[in-house]
């Protein structure tokens, strides 16, 4: 076996992103508007300090058949104040994504995949019912999670088909652990800067150490 | 078998039907808008209860349209069921009659079993009722009883088809049920209109002199497009992806937007959706500008059914009132439609849009009934006139049971 090495950087975005909108329907809901005292907002565009960009996926392309998803340990979503958290997943094909309703309120959980092999599935899950387990066989960018029950909640899960990806925090940085040595095509997507149709790309290569790539993403 | 007289009851609950499948529309109307199609996600149960049982402390969110959604689907049922029966015994006896109205109550029963595969026998069932059901009613024009049959198997097939949208998952399927309410609700006005002493009084060959092909073709027409036009926009409400275009009277500040990849990407990017959209596709703008110039269609059209009818009958006649206001309710839908993309879609401007464009094919197919059957009646009477010349032989509106 060959020498492994991380592969980080940060990604800011360059430009002004449209202001977020508040979600008004949280407030008008009965239940959903008890659980908040600020506006709840929408999450297109986190934006931290200097330009910090999260919820950022940085993947290596054209790997497949790679997965551990199977042996890994489960990737979480929480429900909470009626919203999703996080906002953007990652996980491997194969990989459980376990759904946690820490709300006193029902949700339904409707994972909506476009890839042939993902299941559409939509449970209900009642306040302090057990994790609800959902798992997907095919890659997928974007594959959106929602509830129908309240519908201004939806999050996504990136999957793909190999353990090298990440997703970049509220300080814009990610690390890619044990990539091993090799040429390398970075893509970074994000829902809004950086679509699915139109990944942003990097040209890598790791040789043991680590690896240093930056993305500066442009608001549209 | 002869035509019964008018009963006012029975035109009461016909209308009662007919009103409560216009408020099912509207209840639907916002189940859509609001994008909360499966927050129940069960059928047909609700969260695992009896839907008539479903405790009203668990009516929140989504789930509080949905379900309302489901009962009064359940009452139109019931109100539609009631209606069939009504109408078959009213016009069958004996053997028939019987028969008619066991098999109605069995295939109620067998809705009670609430099994998948009984409700898909039975949506097959209804699927080859209507058209047998028109084929009979094409044959005895004056019979109200296939009328009947007809609603209650397409009421059967709707709420299978409400059903299976949730458990199947599919968006398809959206598009079948939102267009058969809408047909369904034109059917019910036909009833209504049909069972009512004002249709029989226009239907006597009396006031209604001439008839006019062109119109008639005219006002078949125009129908034929307000439903063209409401198959469009089932289909882009039940796509789930919001507006495809935001703006008005422009599609993306131009008069034909861009569609090629680039732009569509584009236009995704710059949404901001608060709800679960799904991305907007080229296919789905190309729709909405299809809607949009159906509508000028439709609007012509109508307008042109008016002065025709104006030109025929004059203007205090009845058809003609009937066409002006079909171009009323053109106005209004017009002035809606704009209203729903420049409100981004709100949800209740959204669901008036619905519900006016079922009353502009309710209304539609009820004016094309009157001059159609007025003419048949007109032939009818005309052909009993000339093989009965005799001063002392029967009289021609009781012959074909008209009073």
């Amino acid at each position: 076996m060959g020498q492994a090495g991380d592969i980080s950087g940060t990604i800011t975005l360059k430009g002004t992103p449209p202001p977020e909108l508040e979600i008004k329907q949280v407030k008008e809901d009965i239940n959903c508007g008890k659980l908040h005292t600020e506006p709840v907002k929408t999450r297109f565009y986190v934006v931290g300090a200097n330009g910090a960009l999260a919820d950022v996926f940085v993947t290596l392309k054209g790997i497949s058949g790679k997965s551990t998803g199977a042996a890994a340990a489960p990737a979480m979503i929480d429900q909470k104040g009626c919203e999703y958290l996080p906002y953007m997943l990652a996980v491997q094909t194969g990989q459980k994504i376990l759904v946690k309703n820490s709300d006193p309120v029902l949700h339904n959980i409707h994972p909506t995949p476009l890839a042939a092999g993902n299941k559409e599935e939509n449970k209900a899950q009642v306040p302090g019912q057990p994790d609800l387990t959902f798992v997907f066989p095919s890659p997928e960018i974007f594959l959106r999670f929602k509830c129908d029950v309240h519908p201004w909640m939806f999050a996504y899960a990136c999957v793909v088909d190999h353990p090298y990806f990440a997703v970049s925090d509220k300080d814009g940085k990610y690390t890619i652990k044990d990539v091993p040595d090799g040429k390398y095509t970075l893509e970074a997507y994000h829902r809004k800067a950086a679509p699915a149709s139109s990944p942003m790309t990097a040209e890598i290569e790791v040789k043991g150490g680590s690896v240093t790539k930056d993305f500066v993403l442009e608001a549209k | 078998m002869t035509e019964s007289l008018p009963n006012p009851w029975l035109n009461r609950f016909a209308l009662l039907t007919a009103g409560a499948t216009l408020a099912l529309l509207g209840i639907g109307g916002l189940v859509t808008s609001h994008g909360v199609g499966l927050a129940v996600p069960d059928w047909p149960n609700t969260y695992g209860y009896n839907m008539f049982l479903f405790p009203f402390s668990k009516w929140v969110g989504g789930i509080l349209y949905e379900h309302s959604h489901r009962l009064m689907a359940a009452f139109v049922g019931m109100l539609t069921t009631i209606l069939a029966g009504w109408l078959w015994a009213r016009e069958t006896k004996d053997r028939e009659r019987w028969l008619g109205l066991a098999a109605i109550a069995g295939v109620c029963l067998l809705m009670g079993v609430r099994a998948l595969p009984v409700y898909l026998a039975l949506a097959a069932v209804a699927l080859v009722m209507v058209p047998f059901s028109l084929y009979r009613i094409r044959y005895h024009p004056g019979s109200l009883r296939w009328w009947g049959i007809m609603a209650f198997a397409a009421v059967i097939l709707q709420g299978v088809l409400g059903g299976l949208r949730v458990v199947w998952l599919k968006d398809e399927i959206g598009i079948f049920h939102a267009t058969l309410a809408q047909v369904f609700f034109a059917l019910t006005c036909a009833i209504a209109l049909l069972t009512s002493r004002w249709h029989r009084a226009r239907s006597n060959g009396t006031t209604l002199p001439t008839h006019s092909s062109v119109l008639r073709f005219l006002l078949m027409g125009a129908t034929l497009l307000i439903l063209l036009q409401l198959v469009i926009g089932a289909t882009m409400r039940h796509q789930h992806a919001g507006l495809a275009i935001p703006d008005f009277p422009f599609a993306y500040g131009k008069i034909w937007p861009a569609m090629d990849p680039a732009s569509v990407a584009q236009y995704n990017q710059h949404r901001q959706e608060t709800v679960a959209f799904n991305p907007i596709t080229a296919a789905q703008i190309a729709l909405q500008m299809i809607h949009r110039i159906t509508a000028l269609f439709i609007g012509a059209s109508v307008v042109l059914c008016a002065w025709a009818a104006r030109r025929d009958f004059g203007a205090g006649h009845f058809l003609t009132r009937l066409a002006q206001a079909w171009v009323g309710l053109v106005v209004i839908q017009a002035i809606l439609g704009a209203a729903t993309v420049l409100t981004g879609k709100a949800a209740d401007i959204a669901t008036l849009h619905v519900m006016i464009g079922a009353l502009m094919l309710a209304l539609g197919t009820v004016i094309c009934l009157v001059s159609r059957y007025g003419l048949v009646l007109v032939r009818k009477m005309d052909r009993l006139e000339r093989l009965t010349p005799a001063p002392f032989g029967p009289q021609p509106s009781a012959a074909i049971g008209l009073k």
